[in-house]
């Protein structure tokens, strides 16, 4: 059984329900079946209930992640930048398609509407850190250090 | 003699690699202060560095992460000297940014320093009301898009009798192209609180949420940062009312930046929409009287309180006051923040302060995915509220995607679509399954499966969506659409009637081919393939063909290039 005691840092309140979804994602990396049932009962409200508000925002994951978390940006100006060859080049490197991860668990792969880099486009980030104005090479370069350094 | 290094640690300046630098710096600098400050807008010029001398600043661009380029910084060598081109500074208008990038974000101290907070003590010694008119008489309109004026706005939760009244900053800045409010929370965070307390004073809000999408972590991290420094020195008391500070994290959903679906988010549940009347003003979060302001909004307010309503009037054009931030990006020269006085051309905007060469321009997308194309023959149009609306394009919040020659429209087209129709909240019909079918369409059209009746229907659902949609989102979904068909149609024709996309950007219109006459043979293409469509013999198979473009990128020769499908290279033997 998990501990999801920490969701009581997030009060009881229906408008902390977010913010409790949050909390358990950045320490799972992601919403479990048991975390939906957890976070349902601390909030007093249905599985359903919790289901649904988590599959409306795009922020919440329900398959566990990969060690490195790759979100490949997708708004306009990364876009016209070639943001969608960025995605088959890395899907070409790693294997995986956006919202999949790979058999070992060290890379997934997902699209974000926009990071707000766009004057560095076309841009990605990996667990958070953004790299800017991307080609192949230097794309390829980045995942392959990634491997090296396991 | 170096007296301070200003360094520009926001997120561009850190994608761009200053936080590598910034260790390297502070390790070469001895004792000389290095200072983290946030955007001064010229993102194309990240990293940068600021040197503070005895006789005046300073700046390096493009600062390279090693210690030999941060040792020839130090020196203060002539190479890599940046200035503002004069084209553009002489077009700029910084009001609004005037410290961002300026100094340190987070320090209280180095924000009052430069006058800061002074708005807020003249707007405390005032009575709400003349507080309420002032920002009336200013002609302040919404920076989020909708440009409805903001005392107005204000005056309606002003008037309201109610134990709570809730204040938002509406900083879900979810328009893909758009980064001025982050780079305003990132910068001067102190600036926007000091708008929304002004704020809370005039319209006597008890509870401030700042609604910001959690992929601006550092904006969240600068605003918190600032919250507990104010409440810590009892700024946050306005009168005798502790006025609360909330930080929500959005969660990804471009519909909550529609105000009742940030209320609804904010109330913790799905973030949908629902029929105004009754206002948030009459009945918001939690059903008490609320308001929602843009954060260039609120970034304006102490400005207009400091130098007052007819200093803030008098520039702009007569609907449109004040200067307005554009995020400029795509094909330009210098991506970056640009703040500017209303009334400017998109001329001046795009050729100007953007530096895009003339002719190589095809159009701007303003306002994202819910505003439209504007094209390049009318640049010459003023930048305000009404002008750009009377284009069939919208002012949005600021983003402003410059759109080269060599791409196509259609595509253009479909990506808006693609991403409406992802985030349509799915409550009204037309707009949950309109959405879906013209993006269905223009996928149709790009792969070269277009129908004779495509664009009409396109047109004729279009107008539908419009109508038939409750929230903003809906309303303006179809608009790059429409757009793109009334200014760019012979795009449209060509895709569906000739089964050509003029711009070679529509993968199963093109073929990929060799100039076999200036090929080295260094099998780079054949290596870099993900598919194996490269033969031994330099001869791409088209039908294995994914069009990634890896083989393009990767010739050191540029030999290989996307040509109209079936034109003089042949398709089967990808030569001449």
């Amino acid at each position: 059984m998990q501990d999801f005691s920490y969701l009581s840092a997030a009060g009881k309140e229906r408008g902390a329900l977010i913010k409790g979804l949050q909390m358990v994602q950045e320490k799972e990396g992601y919403i479990s079946d048991a975390a939906i049932s957890a976070v349902a009962s601390h909030f007093a409200l249905s599985e359903a209930e919790v289901e649904g508000v988590v599959s409306f925002y795009a922020q919440f994951k329900r398959n566990k992640p990969g060690k490195h978390q790759i979100a490949v940006c997708d708004g306009t100006a990364c876009h016209i930048k070639g943001s969608t060859l960025i995605q088959e080049w890395i899907s070409a490197e790693t294997g995986i398609k956006a919202g999949e991860t790979d058999a070992d668990g060290f890379f997934s792969l997902s699209t974000v509407a926009c990071l707000g880099c766009c004057s560095l486009a076309p841009v990605m980030s990996i667990n958070g850190k953004v790299y800017g104005k991307l080609d192949r090479k230097a794309l390829i370069s980045i995942l392959k250090n990634l491997r090296k350094n396991g | 003699m170096i007296k301070t290094i200003k360094i520009g640690t926001a997120s561009c300046g850190l994608a761009a690699g200053a936080g590598e630098l910034l260790e390297i710096l502070r390790k070469e600098a001895g004792d000389i202060p290095v200072l983290e400050v946030g955007c001064i807008g010229h993102c194309y010029a990240e990293p940068l560095l600021e040197l503070v001398t005895d006789s005046g600043s300073v700046f390096y661009s493009n600062v390279k992460a090693d210690e030999k380029s941060i040792r020839s910084v130090l020196s203060l060598a002539p190479e890599g000297r940046f200035s503002i081109p004069e084209k553009r500074s002489s077009k700029e208008m910084l009001k609004v940014t005037r410290l961002a990038g300026k100094i340190d974000p987070v320090s209280y101290d180095a924000y009052k320093a430069e006058g800061g907070f002074s708005a807020l003590e003249k707007a405390l010694a005032m009575s709400s009301d003349a507080l309420v008119d002032e920002i009336k008489k200013s002609g302040l309109r919404g920076r989020g898009g909708g440009g409805f004026p903001t005392g107005n706005k204000w005056q309606f939760l002003a008037a309201k009798k109610a134990d709570q009244k809730i204040l938002i900053c509406n900083a879900d800045e979810g328009d893909p192209g758009a980064f001025m409010d982050r780079s305003l929370m990132e910068s001067v965070p102190y600036q926007v609180l000091e708008g929304m307390l002004i704020g809370a004073h005039a319209t006597g809000a008890t509870k401030l949420f700042i609604y910001c999408r959690a992929e601006y972590p550092l904006a969240i991290r600068n605003l918190k940062l600032a919250i507990k420094e104010l409440e810590k020195r009892g700024i946050t008391t306005i009168g005798n009312r502790k006025v609360e500070v909330i930080i929500k994290e959005g969660a990804g959903a471009f519909v909550c930046g529609e105000e009742t679906s940030m209320i609804a988010s904010l109330e913790g549940r799905r973030g949908t929409p629902r029929f105004r009347p009754p206002f948030p003003t009459d009945s918001g979060y939690m059903g008490y009287p609320t308001a929602i302001n843009n954060v260039e909004t609120f970034g304006n307010i102490p400005l207009i309180v400091r130098e007052g309503a007819a200093a803030f009037a008098s520039v702009g054009t007569e609907k449109s006051k004040g200067t307005k931030i554009f995020a400029l990006a795509g094909d330009i020269k210098c991506p970056g923040l640009a703040e500017v006085p209303m009334g400017i051309t998109l001329a001046e905007i795009v050729y100007d302060i953007g530096g895009a060469e003339p002719g190589t321009v095809k159009a701007v997308q303003t306002g994202g995915p819910s505003g439209g194309c504007i094209p390049a023959d009318k640049f010459n149009t003023p930048v305000d509220y009404d002008s750009l609306n009377a284009l069939g394009a919208i002012m949005g919040s600021g983003g402003l995607i410059v759109i080269g020659q060599n791409r196509c429209m259609v595509e253009a087209a479909r990506y808006f679509l693609d991403f409406t129709h992802r985030e349509s909240c799915g409550k009204c019909t037309f707009c949950r399954v309109g959405t879906k079918r013209m993006f269905e369409t223009l996928e149709r059209i790009t792969k070269g499966d277009g129908l004779e009746t495509d664009v009409p229907f396109l047109e004729d659902l279009g107008k539908k969506i419009k109508k038939g949609s409750l929230c903003g989102l809906g309303q303006t979904a179809p608009n790059p659409v429409l757009a793109t068909i009334r200014y760019f149609k012979n795009e449209y024709d060509a895709h569906v009637k000739e089964k050509k996309c003029p711009a070679l950007e529509c993968g199963p219109l093109v073929d990929v081919a060799i100039d076999k006459s200036n090929c080295i043979k260094c099998k780079l293409c054949i290596k870099n393939c993900p598919v194996g469509a490269v033969s031994d013999s330099f001869v791409i198979d088209n039908s294995k063909c994914t069009r990634c473009n890896s083989c393009i990128e990767v010739c050191p020769k540029k030999t290989i290039s996307r040509v109209e499908k079936g034109s003089g290279y042949s398709a089967v033997s990808g030569q001449l």
